[in-house]
């Protein structure tokens, strides 16, 4: 680890400190419906869609209702982006003739890009057309985006609200999400990353004769728009098949640096959201200390063990160390523009997020640099998380933590003012029971499948633990691969896209459910015998409860994949 | 039922906001602001495409410097194949491909000794890498300098000259546009093909 | 409010009351026999699934044992190992009902030693008020009959005293030898079935049913046999469940991902039903599982211990949650006796005339104050009591409305009592209050003294100044209170100068002057209003709503029966400040939930470490580097954690009886000081005792 890759994770740590309250403090207002300075431009565009689509702007909504709204929007454009993709040869801005697209896999990819998972079991470049990309895939980056803030704000306001039996419209959470918080940031990110390279056309793929004379297919393409929300909407479905790595998607270090602040933003900024809407900006600050300690600790692990690299190819005349001029450590999968410092980076950050989106091939890392984004989705991705997701997530831990943190002081748990009971606790467990039962169950069930087993790009225990990273990244909704595994079969697209709609939908609506609870309750005020949810001690807790919960639940199967790889790569025991 | 014909308009409106305005409006500032990057940041030689300053090529011959090894395509640097190795850290297939790549390096540059630079010998994330490392130019300095009878040092001095360092000084990593630096060496020591 | 007991001293610092004469040691002997034998009992299926950690432990059992026996039948060499992981899989599940069975034994020991109590009694019952009785058993009066009971006779049932004055021996009920005085009228009318009249006789209406008696609910209830679950215990129940759905999961995965790794490796098998049985039993949180319903039966007896009846667990949880404790000033606060220290005469009054007018006043009033005005005029003045018999001496008592009492004695009218009220009486007879009696009382009220106006027809003589005295440790104590987040607010008839000079002597954090008992049900509706839980102590039948509507009502022994049965607790010492006690015990009852839980959850991390690296180690010998505790064999580490997992809950069970000890602090100091010891030490204890079990079965060559 060098000097100059610390201070690079530092910087990116405080822009990212540096704009959470800004961009939180315009998110609550956003979301209560005032003013803020895009009103002016937006405005107009926002009543004109309640206008067209006949929403209500005052229509309160029942929990139920709010979740019946996420499950019907979601149903509809699932349905949408699989027949568009089965249909897509006949359709226009189809340059390359590409055709229809096979039924399992467009059942994957429309659960994929539905749930905010954006696993991909295709290589873009063949498979998908300029409109499918952009109505069928794109438009869905921001949509599930959508829908998670919207879901987080309504769980924010199940413990902001008292004494009463609706959480908001979802249809006016989810207009005011796209148009006055994603569309922005995007357009703005989106010609960013067109200063730094990236492309954004509609032309057909470049034929080049290459220095040497060969022939170089370079694909086009509206790519740039794409990039953006696929980072702010922490999606993380990538144009090209190598994602972030490829250098149209990803230019240079700044556009690195870019995205990965693009991946937390909001996640960030709705720890302050959080913070505004309960009225106590303190408690939003703990929830980020808390993350922030999760994501550093996930830096660190990665960092420490891609630089030090892969001792069987150091034990050939590798160089391992770094130098000036050389970055040193586990160059397999990585960028030179990128090195060490910022692949584990990112890697550490589209993890912690549900992004997903990767600047390196994490099939490729070293096993406990691996055991890094693993562990990070399941915890159920909630070190700043996905867009709404990850606070909704990070909040059922805290009600968790509360829940024992009440026990241990002798009161009926509160939190927020609110108190925690039968109710909550049911539906907090029900949410860890979904993301474990979906991770496990469907890896157990697959482990020693013939068609699994066919699909796998590496044997040994890093053979299994491409199998658990799969159902771990379909079940999380981060959609990053070991890219080895190849998905694209009936089994795994069909088990993958139920995975993915189980950890999306499952986890959502006992959620909901909790916030449609909490909201009526009465608010409990505030004692020296209340346990403060705002100090170290409640981060610390929260930190504990979080890792204890994930680490005991997955613990006996990591140690067969990357913990039991680390000793035998050590041993120097290969699988061919 | 209400909430449905609501999800479908939904659904239609903003299909057309953010599937279609929203492509179009960055287009068109992209194209506007930035056409260059917008199209690709390609590189025209002669009014032919030789290829994009982002998307590395493969190179083979001692006259230029080498890129990484690739993934993308069977061949390597196929722009519709991005992609890695995916091989995991105990992939005997891994090893091998290193060792195998390792001795024609060391065939190839028979003057270099000492630890390879890691990137040299190790496939990258999108199989198109353009970059190396300085290291890794300089472990070929004087294989490319003898294929084209120039002066180590005067070569030394093009490939510095090429050399991006961090940007802003403080992102990424240093590295050599191999691309980039092979057209010029080609302007500065043509040599026949 | 009247109480005629010494409260029992209280440990000012932990807050906990000494025991009362209900205390048992832990490990009483006829109890332990008792709980060795239910635990047995409990085995049967349909009652261990109450109970979802503990009855998947008794299945695991159930299933090695099968595979024990098979083992043994076809002489395999794993034969011993599987044998004694069954062993202590019975004993896990038999310790955890022997805890059950050592709480509820000390609840059915109390009761039993009630019931002696209930032996056959008879009752003369009344007949049709001719004076004549006739009779019958107790167990045949209803509501309502009339029975007359005499010196050395049980009473037969609840009932009010309509009639006469008796001395009661209430010991059977409250445990407390000292006899009461029971007399008709008032709040000391009340009396209990079961108890017994030690001198003079008393006539009782009887108001409850057979089976209903208070004796009856009391039996029940130390018994346990109206348990119902906590809502606390309700959630903490559903997070075990789960977390048990988790563990079984994560177990039974492991059994393909551990034939991939066989696969894989090509060598070693994949870890027996034994060895995973063993390790969801030691994952799953037994230790809570097994020792959650003795907390709550131990709660509860622990409450009785302190002489206090709870009619439900549920009120002792929210004991625990109270945010604004009620406390009468009088007899709670204070000493209950305010006392006469001053006479102040007014204008050409003389202090002798006023003393000697005060005291006659008085010397029909038998309250403390009156005694006391008597005494410090005969103190003095050396004014004596005299005989008033020669005069014609009427005396008016007090009463609630006229706020007066006094005496027409011949021509005089001489009345002592609140000021208005005085006042009023005063230009009633044409006189008025000279202008510095205003600034007289205002003094004494604003010292935190109870003025009282004396005044003679349309005279105003002068004023007695009454002194209130608090009792000693009340500050510290509230101190104490303010520290867990508990506000007090004392209730007092007193007018508002006066209650907050108390308050502020005593330290109460607010107070309810001039308090009818209609502002008692407003103060707590509003605290209730405000999300807050309401706790407050009462023994008048007035105080009955107020008890019903408060989130705790304790009810004094002493009380009449309609507040002993409005509120959710009644206190068998009649103390009114025990429910300070009470909330400490309901904190500790979740408080030692939450810690056994978290040791509990906690104490996985080691059997973690014990038990992988033993079943793995067979596919993939390098594993042997996560068995950081140098266990000895695959076979032992296991038997080791499961040998730990057991005699965990037996260690336990003091604990989990006794409660964690409970200091009042802030709520932070509080999870800080928990957190470290159940938290952080239930991860780092196991690892010593995983190992320490470790050497000795090698020791004994048992793995």
């Amino acid at each position: 680890m060098t000097g100059n890759g610390w201070l690079q994770i530092a910087l990116f740590f405080l822009v990212l400190l540096a704009l959470t309250k800004p961009l939180g403090a315009y998110m609550a207002k956003v979301f209560a419906g005032e003013r803020t300075w895009m009103r002016g431009l937006l405005r107009p565009l926002e009543t004109g869609i309640y206008k067209v689509c006949g929403i209500d702007e005052n229509g309160e909504q029942h929990w139920t209702r709010y979740a019946g709204g996420v499950l019907l929007i979601s149903v509809v454009t699932l349905l949408f982006t699989y027949v568009l993709q089965r249909i897509q040869q006949w359709l226009p801005l189809n340059p390359q003739g590409l055709g229809n697209v096979g039924q399992h896999l467009a059942f994957n990819t429309a659960a994929s890009f539905t749930t905010n998972t954006n696993w991909q079991s295709y290589t873009p470049e063949t498979t998908m057309s300029y409109l499918t990309q952009m109505i069928g895939l794109a438009t869905h980056n921001f949509w599930s985006a959508a829908v998670g803030i919207s879901v987080a704000i309504a769980f924010v306001r199940g413990f902001a609200r008292h004494s009463v039996k609706t959480l908001g419209s979802f249809w006016v959470d989810f207009t005011r999400a796209t148009i006055y918080v994603l569309l922005p940031l995007s357009v703005v990110g989106a010609l960013l990353l067109v200063s730094q390279g990236a492309i954004q056309n509609f032309d057909s793929y470049t034929k080049a004769t290459t220095v040497e004379g060969a022939v170089q297919t370079i694909p086009q393409g509206p790519l740039a728009s794409q990039e953006a929300i696929k980072m702010i909407g922490t999606n993380g479905g990538g144009f090209t098949n190598a994602n972030s790595a490829h250098p149209y998607e990803n230019p240079t270090p700044f556009s690195n640096f870019l995205q990965m602040i693009f991946i937390f933003i909001i996640p960030a900024g709705l720890t302050y959201t959080f913070g505004k809407m309960v009225k106590d900006t303190r408690q939003g600050w703990a929830i980020f200390a808390a993350m922030s300690v999760l994501f550093f600790a996930g830096v660190w692990v990665t960092y420490y063990f891609e630089q030090a690299g892969n001792p069987n190819l150091t034990k050939l005349g590798i160089a391992s160390a770094a130098t000036d001029t050389q970055s040193g450590g586990n160059m397999e999968g990585k960028e030179v523009r990128f090195g060490i410092a910022n692949s584990a980076l990112f890697t550490t950050v589209t993890t912690d997020a549900s992004c997903g989106a990767v600047n390196n091939a994490h099939d490729s890392l070293t096993p406990l640099a691996g055991l890094v984004p693993l562990i990070n989705i399941e915890l159920g991705e909630v070190i700043f998380g996905g867009v709404g997701s990850g606070l909704y997530g990070v909040l059922m831990f805290a009600v968790l933590a509360v829940f024992i943190a009440g026990l241990m002081v002798g009161r009926t748990p509160e939190y927020l003012g609110k108190k925690i009971e039968q109710k909550e606790v049911k539906m907090m467990m029900l949410a860890v029971l979904v993301l474990a039962f979906t991770i496990l169950g469907f890896a157990g069930a697959g482990a020693n499948l013939g068609t699994v087993g066919n699909s796998l790009g590496n044997h040994g225990p890093h053979g299994f633990s491409e199998v658990l990273y799969a159902y771990t990244s379909a079940t999380g909704n981060n959609g990053s691969a070991f890219g080895g595994i190849n998905g694209n079969t009936p089994y795994l697209d069909t088990t993958l896209g139920l995975a993915m709609l189980s950890g999306r939908f499952l986890m959502l609506i006992p959620l909901l459910a909790a916030a449609g609870s909490l909201a009526q309750k009465k608010l409990v005020p505030v004692s020296a015998g209340t346990f403060p949810t705002h100090g170290p001690l409640f981060v610390a807790l929260l930190v504990g409860v979080m890792v204890i919960v994930g680490a005991l639940t997955f613990f006996p199967a990591l140690s067969l994949g990357p913990i039991v790889e680390h000793f035998l790569m050590h041993a120097g025991r290969l699988w061919s | 039922m209400k909430q449905l014909i609501i999800a479908i308009r939904v659904t239609l409106a903003f299909t057309l906001l953010t599937g279609v305005l929203y492509p179009l409006l960055v287009t068109g500032l992209a194209k506007a602001v930035f056409p260059h990057q917008a199209n690709g940041s390609l590189i025209q030689t002669n009014g032919k495409t030789t290829g994009s300053e982002l998307i590395g090529q493969r190179f083979t011959r001692p006259e230029y410097f080498h890129g990484r090894p690739s993934a993308a395509g069977s061949d390597g640097y196929d722009g519709l194949a991005s992609g890695g190795s995916n091989l995991g850290p105990t992939n005997k297939a891994l090893v091998d491909r290193v060792q195998a790549d390792l001795k024609k390096f060391r065939d190839e540059n028979p003057t270099f000794t000492g630890p390879v630079p890691a990137d040299l010998l190790t496939g990258s994330g999108s199989g198109l890498d353009p970059d190396i490392s300085p290291a890794s130019a300089d472990a070929q300095v004087t294989r490319v300098a003898a294929a084209r009878g120039m002066s180590p040092d005067a070569l030394r001095q093009l490939v510095a000259a090429h050399t991006d360092g961090r940007q802003f000084g403080i992102l990424g990593e240093p590295r050599v546009n191999v691309l980039g630096l092979n057209l010029a060496l080609d302007q500065a020591a043509p040599f026949k093909k | 409010m009247a109480t005629t007991m010494t409260p029992p001293t209280a440990d000012p610092v932990t807050l906990m009351p000494k025991k009362g004469s209900r205390a048992r040691p832990l490990f009483d002997q006829t109890i332990m026999k008792r709980a060795l034998k239910d635990s047995f009992v409990k085995l049967n299926p349909r009652t261990m699934m109450k109970n979802p950690v503990m009855f998947v432990v008794e299945v695991g059992a159930a299933m090695t044992t099968i595979l024990a026996a098979r083992d043994i039948a076809s002489g395999a060499g794993i034969a011993g190992f599987t044998f004694q992981i069954t062993l202590w899989l019975w004993f896990t599940v038999l310790f955890a009902n022997f805890a059950e069975a050592m709480a509820e034994g000390r609840g059915k020991a109390q009761a039993d030693t009630l019931r002696k109590t209930k032996t056959e009694t008879t009752a003369r019952r009344l007949v049709n008020g001719n004076g004549k009785t006739e009779t019958v058993a107790a167990t045949e009066l209803r509501s309502g009959d009339l029975v007359r009971v005499e010196t050395g006779e049980t009473i037969p049932g609840d009932g009010d005293v309509i009639e006469g004055i008796a001395s009661v021996d209430e010991s059977a009920i409250t445990g407390e030898s000292a006899p009461v005085i029971r007399e008709s009228g008032g709040d000391r009318s009340a009396v209990t079935g079961g108890t017994k009249v030690l001198s003079d006789w008393i006539k009782v209406k009887i108001t409850s049913n057979p089976g209903e008696t208070f004796l009856d609910r009391m039996i029940a209830l130390v018994e346990g046999a109206e348990r119902q679950k906590t809502p606390n215990e309700i959630a903490l129940n559903i997070v075990i469940a789960g977390l048990t759905l988790v563990f079984l999961l994560a177990v039974v995965t492991l059994h393909p991902f551990a034939i991939f790794s066989v696969n894989a490796s090509g060598s070693g098998t994949a870890p027996s039903v034994t060895v995973l049985i063993s390790l969801l039993v030691c994952l799953i949180p037994t230790t809570i599982g097994g020792l959650l319903s003795a907390i709550g039966i131990a709660g509860m007896d622990r409450v009785m211990q302190h002489n206090v009846l709870a009619m439900s667990g549920k009120a002792v949880e929210a004991a625990g949650d109270v945010n604004t404790l009620l406390l009468d000033k009088t007899g709670t606060i204070t000493l209950g006796n305010r006392q006469a220290v001053e006479f102040i005469p007014l204008g050409s009054v003389t202090e002798a005339e006023l003393a000697d007018a005060a005291q006659l006043s008085s010397l029909a009033d038998e309250t403390p104050e009156g005694r006391s005005i008597v005494v410090l005029a005969k103190q003095k003045y050396n004014i004596r009591g005299r005989e008033v018999a020669a005069h014609e001496a009427h005396f008016i008592p007090f009463t609630a409305q006229t706020r007066m009492s006094g005496v027409d004695i011949d021509a005089r009218r001489i009345r002592k009592g609140a000021t208005d009220s005085v006042i009023e009486f005063v230009h009633e007879h044409g006189g008025t209050a000279p202008t510095e009696l205003m600034d007289v009382t205002e003094r004494i009220s604003r010292s935190g003294g109870t003025p009282l106006v004396v005044a003679d027809r349309e005279r105003a003589l002068g004023v007695i100044h009454l002194k209130d005295v608090v009792k000693g440790g009340m500050r510290e104590r509230f101190q104490q209170l303010r520290a867990m987040g508990i506000r007090t607010v004392m209730i007092t008839g007193d007018n508002p100068l006066t209650a907050a000079a108390i308050a502020a002597e005593a330290g109460t954090d607010d107070f309810l002057a001039q308090a009818t008992p209609k502002d008692k049900m407003d103060l707590i509706k509003k605290e209730q209003a405000g999300g807050r839980l309401v706790a407050m102590t009462g023994d008048g039948t007035n105080d009955a709503p107020a008890l019903a509507q408060a989130d705790v009502g304790l009810a004094m022994n002493t009380g009449t029966m309609a507040a002993k049965e409005a509120g959710n607790m009644v206190d068998l010492d009649s103390n009114p400040t025990k429910l300070i006690e009470v909330v400490a015990i309901g904190k500790q009852l979740l408080m030692t939930r939450g810690a056994l839980f978290t040791f509990s959850i906690a104490n996985d991390i080691a059997k973690y470490f014990a038990i992988l690296p033993a079943m793995f180690m067979t596919m993939y010998p390098v594993m042997g580097k996560l068995n950081i505790m140098g266990l000895h064999s695959p076979q032992s580490a296991v038997l080791a954690a499961v040998i730990f997992n057991a005699l965990i809950i037996i260690v336990l069970i003091p604990l989990a009886l006794r409660g964690v000890k409970y200091k009042p602090m802030s709520a932070a100091a509080l999870l800080r000081r928990n957190l470290l010891v159940y938290g952080v030490g239930g991860v780092i204890a196991p690892f010593p005792g995983i190992w320490l079990i470790d050497r000795l079965l090698g020791l004994l060559h048992l793995a």
